[in-house]
């Protein structure tokens, strides 16, 4: 099982027979535009038509007055709580009023440019850092807003040295190659939908509430998705908007949005402004940890990015206290993206601990080991399992980093400045409940069945491997079926429970057949079945963490989390400022490893996701027009191969059979974390400048 | 997409005669960027006269020592062209620095030269753009403009040219051949780009109709010591915050002759004549090469937010420069 799995999905992508929303058969369907609103905030008043509907192959064109009743639904599982078109108050630029449908997708979109509409009370939109402060509330809040022991004020003044810093991060975007799509065909009051979405079950449940039909009447397939990072994983109005317009004209309604939609409709990674303070003994022991943090949020739905949240548990300090606060502003709705919460959190905070180890003179290691606690420095709870300091000690032995100088300034490649920086990594492990069903035929053949989506992961090899580990069969001789809300459900591809949740019911679905049969892992199966006298076996596993629903890392007793270590070398060319990242070690702990192959994968991907955080990615608020200014990938930048140096990914031992049946934790987002504040850290250690604001560009290193 | 009438140009006098009658035809290349721009809704001719095939894909010598690239070669055979890498290397350099490798295998020369500013508001429609539509105001004069110009600009348009190409074309002194109703005109490449004045909307001085057919490479001898340099935020497919296309003839430490242009710093390529001269006769060392540069960028007038540029062109200008004169000691 340590090999690692190549996946059977994989053929299918190659060739382009793996299907995704937008391929579904269209021939019959109606194409569909938005209008979107083009002010930040005021009111609609006046929404002219008559353009588009004359235009050619115009069918209709959909107002909220064409819209029939839809049901009341909270933010989860809507990303954004209002209504799916406008009817007079603007809360953010891009926000749909209006729907044209045609016969064609380029009639469609022309027709859309030639709506107009009228606003009145436009004012200019207030930015981050100049609204208030406001607790947030709601289903957008993960985790509390606020958490404390012990007195951080007298622990500060107690302490022999102390830093204090405020950090910020950029609003993000998601951008996965696939834009949103859905393709909406009601049958009586049978809905079928095919959409890209990260949870097959979320778009089922939030359909059916909102045009008041059971959850059985509404079939929602997505076997692939093509790339989500979590801006699928709520239901983004476009979904309803599909739904509603194919029910009002009778045919079946297809709607992608463009790539500039995709910055306005479907979530971000909101901009935080964050401000830790830790106080230390002369040897390096904590004597209090503050974070705290505020975030750029909507009008409505409080999104909030808990960035303080990994800081609860990650050092020993005998004084913890962490705040987390908005700004509602006229923007777009945020939603979590890899990795949301602590990943522009630990930049911060691994920033401070860098900066802590400098003004203590110690090296940034020893001040983390030094730190290292028994039980959850917050709540005195055992962790499952934690294996930071072996992840600590290993990289820091892949790295070679006993052989840096530590003084600022003083590595060199020629002309180059060489920098060596490091952060411990962590994320919190959300864990959901998942189900397979599992049939095996009379030649030993074994189909598994689950509404999870492959979006990228590897996820239906870790459903083989899990099977085949189980029954003691070659993984090869399991089929996974997959993305469709008729198989067993699955809560969603986010968040990174879904090797958790869905291998420990395929584990379980596994272990029932066994059962069933009389059979021990390894009997051959077709032998089994014909000595059960059976033709078909069919058997369904569950799984879902303490109390049936889905938890928080902190549950049971236990604080579960992952863990890691990121160690990069930059290199600066002194006189252009210019960055790079020549080579990266991350060593991880997340659990048993199932499939070493794509596990490693996804972490080549994450420290590449962090790459972007770091050094690239900003999508740019226009001061003036109260938008995001460049709706494209042009404008908005993510790594490209170029950029990408020596990258070296392990894990170490793990085995958590607190957070899974399996053994297995969520690596998904772990990559992610960490990344910046060791470029940051890095940098510093190349140049002498603590760049505290990402992305650290051109312009904040030149000389 | 609004509808349009699209047309294959069977020869270069009727696709110039056909263009010029219609004043909302354009002419189609490769279309890498005007059919994003179709897509988008920033340019909506009714006609598009498709040249992308018109016999001018070649490579060949002129009297004189000079060579003549054809408007369609392709920017891939171009950039590994043996004559152009030897003789030219930072014509090679500077189109190996742009787009990607799929851009470049249908972009042709003459559609590098006539691509547009990549101002996020030119490609907006939503927002006020001199440049797109007259008279309607420059938002980024006022709002984001890091990639902007610090030379110059003026009040209705602070927008950067973004071909790399014609940085280095610039550099190197080229003549740009025009076919035309009128007749055959010859341009040099400096006198093809405008300023932005208070006429944004013309990039260029050509006339609606015109058609570039060639580029003409002078012989310059000290080309085959010459380099691209492409500042950015990104390693690779994006355009320059700053570049520096630079030849330079050095002789026992002393600077006899130098050609700098500066790309990603103006709405044209930018040739740094000043610079030029205060290097002529100059020791080639970095602070002759420093003082150069900054006698260049004494003009620089940045905008709130892109003051960077400044440095960063004057040290971009000193490691190139550095670059290639340490290049020639043995």
């Amino acid at each position: 099982m340590t090999t690692g799995l190549t996946r059977p999905d994989g053929p299918a992508k190659l060739t382009g027979t793996a299907h995704y929303a937008a391929d579904a058969d269209t021939s019959d369907a109606l194409a569909a535009a938005l209008v979107t609103t083009t002010v930040p905030n005021g009111r609609l008043t006046a929404l002219h038509t008559a353009d588009a509907e004359a235009a050619p192959g115009v069918v209709r064109v959909l107002t909220r007055a064409d819209l029939p009743p839809l049901g009341e639904l909270s933010t989860p599982p809507l990303g954004f709580p209002v209504p799916p078109l406008l009817e007079d108050t603007v809360h953010h630029e891009g926000e749909p009023i209006a729907v044209v449908l045609a016969e064609t997708w380029e009639q469609a979109r022309h027709a859309a440019t030639l709506v107009r509409a009228e606003y009145a009370d436009v004012t200019p939109a207030v930015p981050f850092g100049q609204a208030e402060d406001v607790v947030p509330h709601g289903g957008l809040v993960f985790g509390e807003t606020d958490e404390s022991k012990g007195d951080v004020t007298a622990g500060l003044a107690a302490a022999d040295v102390s830093v204090t810093a405020t950090y910020t991060t950029a609003d993000r975007h998601h951008s996965p190659i696939e834009p949103h799509a859905t393709l909406a065909r009601w049958d009586g009051d049978q809905l079928v939908l095919h959409s890209s979405v990260q949870s097959v079950l979320f778009a089922q449940a939030a359909l059916a509430a909102l045009f008041g039909v059971p959850p059985e009447n509404v079939r929602v397939f997505c076997p692939f998705v093509g790339g989500g990072f979590g801006c699928k994983g709520f239901v983004w109005p476009h979904i309803p908007l599909a739904a509603a317009a194919a029910r009002v004209t009778g045919r079946p309604v297809k709607l992608v949005l463009t790539r500039a939609q995709m910055f306005t409709l479907a979530g971000h990674q909101p901009a935080t402004r964050q401000t830790v303070s830790l106080g230390a003994t002369s040897d390096g022991r904590l004597t209090a940890l503050r974070h705290t943090s505020s975030n750029a949020s909507a009008q409505l739905g409080d999104y909030c990015e808990n960035t303080p949240h990994g800081s609860t548990w990650m050092y020993a300090s005998p004084a913890i206290e962490t705040s987390t606060r908005i700004q509602r502003l006229h923007r777009p709705g945020p939603t979590p993206m890899r990795s949301p919460h602590e990943g522009p959190g630990m930049f911060a905070l691994e920033s401070a601990m860098d900066e802590l180890a400098h003004e203590l003179g110690m090296d940034p290691v020893e001040l983390r080991l030094r730190n290292e606690p028994e039980v959850d420095p917050l709540t005195g709870e055992p962790f499952s399992s934690r294996k930071l300091v072996e992840c600590l000690r290993e990289g820091a032995r892949r790295f070679g980093w006993s052989e840096r100088n530590p003084e600022i300034g003083s590595m060199r490649d020629g002309h180059e400045l060489i920098g060596w920086g490091m952060a411990a990594a962590t994320m919190d492990s959300p864990r959901s409940p998942s189900s397979a069903r599992l049939r095996i035929d009379h030649t030993g053949h074994v189909v598994v069945e689950t509404g999870m989506q492959e979006i990228g992961t590897g996820l239906p090899a870790m459903v083989q491997a899990v099977a085949a580990e189980t029954l003691g069969c070659p993984p090869e001789d399991v089929a996974v079926r997959h993305g469709d809300s008729d198989f067993p459900p699955h809560t969603g591809t986010f968040g990174s429970m879904s090797t958790m949740g869905l291998g420990s019911a395929v584990r379980a679905a596994a272990e029932s057949a066994l059962e069933k049969l009389g059979a021990e892992p390894g009997d051959p199966l077709a032998g089994a079945l014909a000595e059960a006298g059976l033709t078909e076996l069919e058997s369904e596993g569950r799984w879902s963490p303490e109390g049936g629903g889905m938890t928080r890392g902190r549950t049971g007793g236990y604080s579960i989390h992952t863990y890691g270590s990121i160690f990069v070398e930059v290199r600066v060319d002194p006189d252009l400022g210019l960055l790079r990242m020549s080579r990266a070690v991350g060593v991880y702990a997340g659990g048993r490893i199932l499939n070493p192959l794509a596990a490693r994968s996804q972490m080549i991907g994450g420290i590449t996701w962090g790459y972007g955080q770091a050094v690239l990615e900003q999508s740019v608020f226009e001061p003036n027009l109260g938008r995001f200014l460049s709706k494209n990938l042009a404008g908005y930048i993510v790594p490209v191969n170029a950029d990408i140096g020596e990258i070296d990914v392990s894990f170490v031992d793990d085995d958590d059979r607190v957070a899974s049946a399996i053994g297995a934790k969520g690596i998904g987002e772990l990559g992610a974390v960490g990344v910046s504040a060791a470029i940051a850290n890095a940098v510093f250690h190349a140049t002498g400048r603590r760049v505290r604001d990402l992305p650290i560009r051109i312009h904040h290193l030149l000389p | 997409m609004i509808p349009f009438d699209y047309q294959r140009a069977e020869d270069t006098r009727s696709a110039v005669a056909t263009v010029t009658a219609r004043p909302g035809a354009a002419f189609l290349g490769a279309g890498t960027n005007l059919v994003d721009h179709l897509k988008l809704g920033v340019a909506a001719p009714d006609l598009l006269v498709d040249v992308s095939h018109l016999p001018f894909d070649m490579i060949e010598p002129l009297a004189g020592g000079g060579v003549r690239i054809g408007a369609t070669v392709r920017n891939s055979d171009l950039a590994v062209d043996p004559v152009i890498r030897q003789r030219y290397p930072m014509v090679s350099a500077a189109l190996l620095s742009g787009a990607s490798g799929q851009l470049r295998n249908v972009a042709t020369t003459a559609g590098n030269l006539m691509q547009r500013t990549r101002c996020p508001y030119f490609q907006d429609v939503t927002t006020p753009c001199n440049k797109r539509r007259p008279g309607s105001g420059c938002s980024a004069l006022e709002g984001y403009h890091r990639d902007h110009a610090i030379l110059g600009a003026s009040r209705h348009c602070v927008a950067v040219h973004p071909s790399d190409l014609a940085v280095a074309l610039t550099a190197l002194g080229a003549v740009v051949q025009v076919e035309g109703v009128k007749g055959a005109r010859s341009i040099p490449i400096i006198d093809l780009y405008r300023l932005p004045d208070d006429a944004p909307q013309h990039d260029t001085v050509l006339e609606h109709g015109e058609l570039i057919t060639a580029v003409d490479l002078p012989a310059l001898p000290m080309a085959t010591r010459s380099t691209y340099r492409k500042v950015r935020d990104r390693a690779s497919y994006a355009f320059a915050l700053v570049s520096v296309a630079a030849a330079v003839d050095v002789e026992r430490g002393t600077v006899r002759d130098v050609r700098v242009a500066l790309g990603g710093v103006a709405h044209k390529p930018w040739r740094a004549r000043r610079a030029e001269e205060a290097l002529r006769g100059a020791p080639a060392t970095d602070d002759a090469f420093r003082a150069a540069a900054e006698a260049e960028l004494a003009g620089a007038r940045p905008l709130r937010d892109n003051a960077f540029k400044v440095p960063m062109a004057r040290n971009t200008i000193v490691a190139t420069l550095r670059e290639l004169t340490r290049r020639e000691e043995p």
